[in-house]
């Protein structure tokens, strides 16, 4: 590998001074040490084109249109390959960006491994368990299709200490074609592409040309970001409910932000980068920021939250008043609250039930589907599979709401549960009316997932691996299954396994809608609004109190009594007295 | 003594009493929006309209206030006990029999013992305890830092609530007794005209005959 880098290290500088070397030929007047005579001037630049260059690899000129980036990659000898493998084209790239690779190995999207400072907990995709598919640890090849690197194959060590080995076209590419495939931890389908394979994001797989995808490197954007975030749980939209293929393009009434008829932002416009680590994160959320207005884009790289840009403050009008009370909300109510109404929008549902206590029916001895439920688009989406059990999907789904101070305390592997009641896998956690928390919107995922009877912990599923003879998606037996998932591990287990309720909670934060869609008052003021089961807050427009029980009272006696008072008059004939 | 048409209501007093009753009607009605009783109206115009309306009734109180102490007309409010029980006894009993109303008006004392105790605990009792909860209520962005789990903001509002079904309470109280006596019509006509018919002692009748305000 070392070889390869020094070799291209060479083509490099040689590339570069070849194409030094025809611009001082073709341009003499083009230097900049020795200021134009006027004889220059009467020279149009773009009469001294370099025909004879296949690839204009000389520096940009006057003439040449300004790019964005101060590097044009299809310039650069070093990237025209060829390239065997992705390590050998992240070695070109670590040859000028010598220290990307480290800073990318720091990163959460990296090491899957986050130690929570709000808790202590070590938590990341590595080590947490989860409503979908589990846990990663013995599915390796095909959970890690998604890391951010090359050839992880066992999450029970850390990813492999090698720059190389770190995936840069997967953020970077802009040629559209790289892609992932979905079973080769992370590395890209290569010819000889095997019959039948699919990308990460469920499309058929095809050669990627790694040349073409070196060329074109450059800032990431939403289709880099959407091919990984977009298809987490193994499909559109699966895991996260507001974040799917409707956010390559969306309309405006999906995302204001993400919309070209929008603010048309990357991902990265709120999830800012330093040192290739990005802000944000679900398991410490920064659902409140006292200081917003420090926080302008520019001015801070550690945030990605809604006040950053709008301020605690963000409602101007059109009427003063309204603006006022809504601005009094925000110590209280997240922006996401009102402002993303649903999510699942755009005509991509979202999984909201997972019973894996069902998988493993088969019909006839063979493996079979359900696809009873039919999204907007008239697409039939699976209810039931085999492998994986029952599902339920929601398309515009009405958030859970709680409050939170956005740290989530997960439940983690050997942690006793009690399987009598609902298995909360990540708690949300905040105080009612804590300065720190908000009122905030959530994907509620319901589920059912094995855990040991005896010892009353959560279990490890070995799903992926087919020959193996154990792997529940070929051989649909959970006994085998259960097993070689905590043999991996090695953790104990009883033998004996049932399957408890869960709730996993997922923050809503993206598909901001139009501000003409937002939620009116009287979603949450109206009895049985949206907050009804939200403690600590006291909610004009859901009911009488005891002040208006009290009040209703006294108005009845009042009413009553009056009403008895004028009966008695009637009955006596009299109208009332005359005064004198 | 005889009896005669008495300027005992001021252009002021009128529209005071208008202008008053316009907004408790206009916040009874949002305030029960509010309250979820209702949904004729959104919840956003309920809370606009209730906050402008009781805004624009605290001012008007302010001049009401100061109006009444510059012009000595607060005496009309000071409550007595004297004669209270005969106006009562006639409430309960004698008006069922087509007795005639034991009180008689003055110039001095509109109202009769009774009906002074009832204004003075409106304006002493249940016009502050609504204004001062409203007005806490409204600023509640100010103060919620230290309400951490509301429950200041619930006993505000539900002494708010409590208050406003109390003033409902007299209102129907108020209107009902406007139609004991000569009826609603002529109850009514003085606080249009501003003209109501009073005792007057020769003395006054000169007096008063001089400033115009007789009508015959």
């Amino acid at each position: 590998m070392k070889h390869t880098v020094l070799w291209r290290s060479a083509i490099f500088v040689a590339g570069c001074a070849v194409a030094g070397a025809v611009q001082a030929q073709d341009a003499p007047v083009a230097t900049d040490a020795t200021p134009a005579p006027p004889v220059a001037q009467s020279t149009p630049l773009q009469s001294t084109p370099a025909p004879t260059m296949p690839v204009n690899r000389a520096p940009a000129r006057m003439s040449d249109p300004v790019m964005e980036l101060t590097a044009d990659h299809s310039k650069f000898a070093i990237l025209k390959g060829p390239f065997a493998s992705g390590p050998e084209v992240t070695a070109a790239c670590l040859s000028c960006h010598t220290e990307a690779g480290n800073q990318v190995m720091h990163s959460v999207h990296w090491t899957w491994d986050y130690e929570n400072p709000a808790t202590g907990q070590r938590l990341g995709k590595a080590h947490e368990l989860n409503a979908f598919c589990g846990n990663v640890a013995s599915n390796e090849v095909r959970c890690t299709s998604c890391h951010v690197g090359y050839g992880w194959d066992d999450v029970r060590h850390p990813a492999p200490e090698d720059p190389t080995r770190v995936d840069c076209l997967v953020c970077h590419d802009t040629s559209g074609q790289y892609a992932k495939q979905d079973n080769l931890a992370g590395n890209p389908p290569l010819d000889p592409v095997k019959e039948g394979s699919k990308t990460i994001t469920g499309a058929k797989a095809t050669a990627v040309d790694l040349v073409k995808a070196a060329m074109s490197v450059g800032e990431p954007s939403r289709e880099n970001c959407g091919n990984c975030h977009f298809y987490g749980g193994g499909g559109d939209n699966v895991k996260h409910g507001d974040l799917s293929s409707a956010l390559f393009d969306p309309p405006r009434s999906v995302d204001v932000h993400m919309s070209k008829d929008g603010a048309n932002f990357t991902c990265e416009a709120c999830h800012v980068s330093d040192k290739h680590v990005l802000a944000g994160s679900r398991y410490n959320t920064d659902v409140a920021e006292a200081h917003a207005e420090m926080m302008k884009p520019g001015a801070d790289r550690t945030t990605a939250n809604c006040t950053s840009c709008h301020t605690d403050e963000p409602h101007k009008g059109p009427n003063p008043l309204i603006a006022m009370k809504l601005n009094d909300h925000t110590d209280r109510v997240a922006c996401q609250s009102c402002h993303i109404p649903e999510f699942a929008r755009g005509g991509v549902a979202t999984k909201t039930y997972w019973d894996w206590s069902t998988a493993g029916k088969t019909k006839d001895g063979k493996a079979y589907s359900e696809e009873e439920f039919v999204q907007s688009d008239g697409k039939h989406l699976h209810t039931y599979l085999t492998i994986k059990g029952d599902f339920k999907w929601g398309e515009n789904v009405v958030p859970y709401y709680a409050w939170s101070n956005g740290v989530m305390t997960y439940t983690l592997p050997e942690e006793v549960i009690d399987p009598t009641e609902v298995v909360e896998i990540n708690k949300i956690g905040g105080e009612p009316g804590a300065p720190d928390a908000r009122i905030f919107p959530f994907k509620q995922m319901v589920g059912k997932q094995a855990y040991d009877q005896e010892r009353n912990v959560l279990l490890y599923n070995h799903v992926y691996g087919p020959g193996d003879g154990s792997a529940l998606w070929s051989y649909y037996d959970w006994e085998k299954s259960l097993k070689a998932g905590m043999d991996y591990v090695g953790l104990p287990y009883s033998g004996k396994f049932g399957f408890v309720d869960t709730h996993m909670y997922w923050p809503i934060t993206h598909m901001v809608a139009p501000k003409e869609d937002a939620l009116r008052c009287e979603s949450c003021h109206a009895q049985d609004g949206r907050l009804a089961n939200v403690a600590g807050i006291y909610m004009p427009g859901a009911g009488i109190g005891i002040g208006g029980k009290l009040g209703l009272v006294v108005f009845l006696m009042a009413a009553m009594g009056v009403a008895g008072h004028g009966l008695l008059r009637l009955v006596g004939g009299k109208k009332g007295g005359r005064h004198g | 003594m005889a009896e005669h048409y008495v300027k005992v209501y001021t252009r002021f007093n009128r529209l005071w009493h208008w202008s008053q009753v316009v907004s408790i009607m206009l916040l009874f009605f949002t305030g029960a929006r509010l309250l979820g009783l209702h949904q004729l109206i959104p919840f956003g115009l309920a809370v606009m309209v209730h906050t402008v309306v009781a805004l624009a009734l605290l001012l008007l109180w302010a001049f009401a206030t100061f109006w009444l102490f510059t012009t000595g007309g607060w005496r009309q409010f000071i409550p007595r006990l004297q004669g209270m029980v005969k106006v009562a006894r006639y409430y309960a009993f004698g008006v069922f029999k087509g007795e005639e109303h034991p009180y008689h008006k003055t110039y001095e004392r509109r109202h009769n013992p009774l009906q002074a105790a009832a204004y003075f605990a409106l304006k002493m009792a249940l016009f502050p305890a609504i204004w001062i909860s409203g007005l806490a209520y409204l600023s509640y962005g100010f103060w919620d830092g230290a309400d951490v789990q509301a429950l200041w903001l619930t006993l505000v509002a539900n002494i708010h609530v409590l208050a406003a079904f109390a003033i409902a309470a007299f209102v129907v109280i108020h209107i009902y007794l406007l139609t004991i006596g000569h009826g609603f019509r002529e109850h009514v006509q003085p606080m249009i005209t501003g003209y109501d018919k009073v005792e007057l002692t020769p003395e006054a009748e000169a007096y008063l005959g001089q400033k115009g305000l007789l009508k015959d």
